[in-house]
């Protein structure tokens, strides 16, 4: 802050302080006790002692305002003066980050030499890795990592971006970006109608052969691409599998056709700004234990 | 009609607007405290949510809020600082036309924060959630309040000004300026605008409204009300002329520095919070300046306690107030703030000063002004009063002592270290372990809203005509009405 407000803080403060001080102890009235005599005017019937400060309660009052002007030099207050031991509130949090970290560091990048795989067997570093996955994943994917409408299971081996442990680093660290287009204007309703018949009979729940026929032409054309001739989908663009009956947006033959029609964008957040390596690492072996 | 009111009158003063608002008060009273009992059994039970969007937590709690604070403290705000200002300086309000402006101003405000806030629309800022064209519409009737009040002062027929009336006279001026600074918006359509202030100054500016609101709002408008009806029902002098001098000027020139302590360690700047808390600390006294002050009126009066639950309902109130501000303070520390910030316990420090001290204060003073402005010896059950008094006794005392458990056991849990450096808890198992204190609240709210229930049968009783003085039931004399 420029030296103007620094100085117009002090002077206000200074200004507070000096006003309520004054106000205090200007009312003193010393060396008297309790009083029955009234001060002469009277409202409505109501009449008002002059009884003396509470003794007590004055000295509360001019203890607080000493210690608060003890305060105000030892931290940080009175504009841009830093204080006498120059606390800073992220110097706080610094030091209890570094503390922490000295504390912890060490028995969490032990395991970082160690691969995935084989710290998923053990269980210490399992509850390690769940208390993570409670704080930071089971508000999407849920307490037991079973995910729910648009939010996938963690528990099975089907995979939007592979279930190896590489993959599922690289999706903790920066996230991901599920880019299904729309359709609607491309196939119309017929066309979102047809391709929809051709999903179903992937897993044998279609009940139109001509409509089926007509979808494995859009489907060859527009969505193979992605998600493969065989439509087991692509870990390289997230396409899930289409013929395991496994739906992150419902089954459903509405469902399946809103999703054909309007695009399904789903995002997993990056966490490799939020947590350090070793919890990465150590979270990557609790959801590969899910699993596996 | 004309024929009671006539009956009624005082020859010098203006009871028709203080009867409209002490009514209203009740009536919001019932509506704001139904609310917050619904909204309490959504935290119990989120199934009642409905999935509605307009019956969803987010959309009620505003509604709860907005309907405790400024319906019914306000409505209890009007109708007593009209009472009082009047009777205080022996003069009739001012301007009859423009008090009865205030009321259907104010009634106005109501319904208008009553219909959009279910609807979502809000500013989102905290106890000023309502959209600019209501915002302008509360300004021009707290102006009017303004003149109302000051003129009337102005034209008072005694030397002196009574303390209740420095303490109302403060409330007013600050609320309007509070109000008018922090609503400052840039309107994009009559639904919607943005906030003059962006980030962290935008933060500041609502909790420098926020805390004031409380300070000012729901403090020194009270302690207004404390200022006159204790001493009357109590029939006892102000206990020292003095201490209301120190701790009026002490307490509105600390107050008004206190918000900083909303925003602990947040992207605040230091030095404005260490302002913040020191502040905060200081409050201590000035706000003990008006228990004390309160409570010593009432030595040489303490048998009354026994017969005259009116009286019961200040001294509670008083002790909770007295709770309540020494709560604070130390909740303004950031050691206690990094503890207790974001739990529950700061929803239970709010409701010990909503219903322990705003809303008994409210009530027993109402207790006392209903009789004399329907013209009445006195309210038609005295035991009534009594059954009133031990529901809001016993809500308040389960409403806070279950949200000190929570907030604590919150704080704790969050904040719980494994040996090998994870959380102990994850967020939602805190959840599970609240779910008992939230019951706790839910039923210690629903039997405070169930005293209004009493009270509201105990007003209409009174206020009915054809029920004469001599059928009233046998009970303890109330105190005498000058």
């Amino acid at each position: 802050m420029t030296s103007f407000w620094s100085w117009w803080v002090i002077v206000l403060t200074v200004i507070t302080f000096v006003g309520i001080t004054w106000i205090l102890l200007g009312n003193r009235k010393r060396g008297e006790g309790e009083t029955d005599k009234t001060t002469g005017h009277a409202h409505d019937g109501i009449e008002e002692y002059d009884n003396p400060l509470p003794a007590w309660w004055f000295y509360m009052f001019v203890i607080t305002i000493v210690w608060a002007i003890g305060y105000l030099i030892i931290y940080p207050g009175m504009g841009n003066y830093p204080g006498l031991i120059g606390w800073t509130q992220i110097g706080q949090h610094e030091a209890e980050v570094e503390a922490a970290e000295a504390r912890y560091s060490e028995m969490r990048s032990r395991y970082l030499a160690t691969p995935v795989e084989e710290i998923a067997q053990d269980p210490a570093v399992r509850r390690m890795g769940m208390r993570l996955f409670g704080n930071n994943c089971a508000q999407c994917h849920g307490a037991d990592g079973k995910g729910r409408y648009g939010f996938p299971n963690l528990t099975d081996d089907d995979w939007l971006y592979g279930g190896s442990p590489e993959a599922l680093k690289a999706t903790l660290v920066n996230g991901r970006r599920a880019a299904m287009p729309a359709w609607a204007g491309v196939l119309g309703d017929q066309g979102i109608a047809e391709a929809t018949e051709y999903v179903l009979s992937l897993n044998g729940r279609s009940t139109d052969a001509d409509m089926t026929a007509a979808g494995e032409g859009h489907y060859q054309m527009y969505c193979a691409a992605c998600h493969g001739a065989d439509a087991k989908g692509n870990y390289l663009f997230g396409a899930p599998n289409l013929t395991n009956g496994i739906w992150l947006y419902g089954g459903s033959r509405e469902q399946i056709a809103h999703s054909l029609r309007a695009g399904r964008n789903g995002v997993m957040p990056a966490f490799g700004e939020s947590l350090t390596e070793d919890k990465i690492h150590i979270l990557a072996a609790y959801i590969y234990s899910l699993s596996n | 009609m004309s024929e009671l009111n006539a009956a009624l009158e005082h020859p010098t003063y203006n009871y028709k607007v203080v009867r409209q608002f002490a009514i209203m008060t009740v009536v919001w009273g019932i509506v704001g405290m139904l609310v917050g009992v619904l909204i309490a059994a959504q935290l119990a039970w989120p199934v009642l949510n409905f999935d509605l969007p307009w019956t969803s937590f987010g959309r009620l709690r505003p509604l709860h809020t907005n309907s405790v604070i400024f319906a019914f403290g306000g409505s209890a705000l009007f109708a007593t600082s009209y009472y009082v200002v009047q009777r205080t300086t022996q003069a009739r309000l001012i301007s009859d036309k423009l008090a009865a402006f205030t009321f259907w101003g104010w009634q106005a405000v109501i319904v208008a924060a009553a219909v959009t806030l279910p609807l979502g629309l809000t500013s989102s800022k905290e106890y000023a959630e309502l959209e600019w064209p209501i915002d302008i519409l509360i300004a021009v009737v707290w102006v009017s309040y303004a003149i109302v009040f000051f003129g009337t002062i102005v034209k008072r027929k005694v030397s002196h000004i009574y303390v209740a009336n420095w303490f109302f006279g403060g409330f007013i001026v600050t609320v309007a300026v509070l109000h008018i600074i922090n609503s400052a918006a840039m309107p994009v359509d009559m639904t919607k605008s943005y906030s003059a202030y962006a980030g962290t100054v935008d933060a500041m500016v609502q909790w420098w409204y926020g805390h004031n609101a409380v300070g000012f709002f729901l403090t020194a408008g009270f302690l207004g009300m404390m200022y006159y009806f204790v001493p009357k029902q109590a029939e006892r002098p102000v206990y020292s002329y003095r201490l209301s001098i120190v701790h009026f000027w002490t307490l509105i020139a600390v107050y008004i520095w206190a918000g900083p302590h909303h925003l602990h360690y947040t992207a605040l700047p230091d030095w404005a919070q260490s302002l913040g808390m020191v502040m905060s600390i200081i409050l201590l006294a000035p706000s003990w300046g008006g228990m004390i002050n309160g409570m010593m009126t009432l030595s040489g009066a303490w048998h009354k306690l026994r017969t005259d639950p009116i009286l019961r309902f200040m001294v509670v109130s008083l002790s909770f107030y007295g709770m309540s501000t020494f709560e604070g303070p130390m909740m303004s520390i950031k050691t206690v703030n990094a503890l207790s910030h974001y739990t529950d316990w700061t929803i239970g420090h709010v409701h010990s000063g909503a219903l322990g001290w705003v809303a008994m204060i409210s009530i027993g003073s109402l207790y006392h002004l209903i009789p004399v402005v329907f013209g009445k010896n006195r309210m038609y059950s005295i035991e009534l009063i009594n059954v009133h008094f031990w529901m809001s006794t016993i809500g308040t005392v389960m409403y806070i002592a279950s949200m000190w458990v929570n907030g604590i056991l919150q704080g704790l849990m969050w904040r719980a270290y494994n040996e090998d450096g994870t959380l102990t808890y994850t967020f939602v198992e805190s959840l599970v372990a609240s779910h008992p204190g939230y019951l706790v609240r839910l039923a210690g709210g629903a039997i405070f809203f169930s005293g209004m229930l009493v009270m509201a049968y105990n007003v209409y009783m009174t206020t009915r005509k054809d029920v004469a003085e001599q059928a009233l039931p046998a009970g303890a004399a109330q105190g005498s009405h000058a």
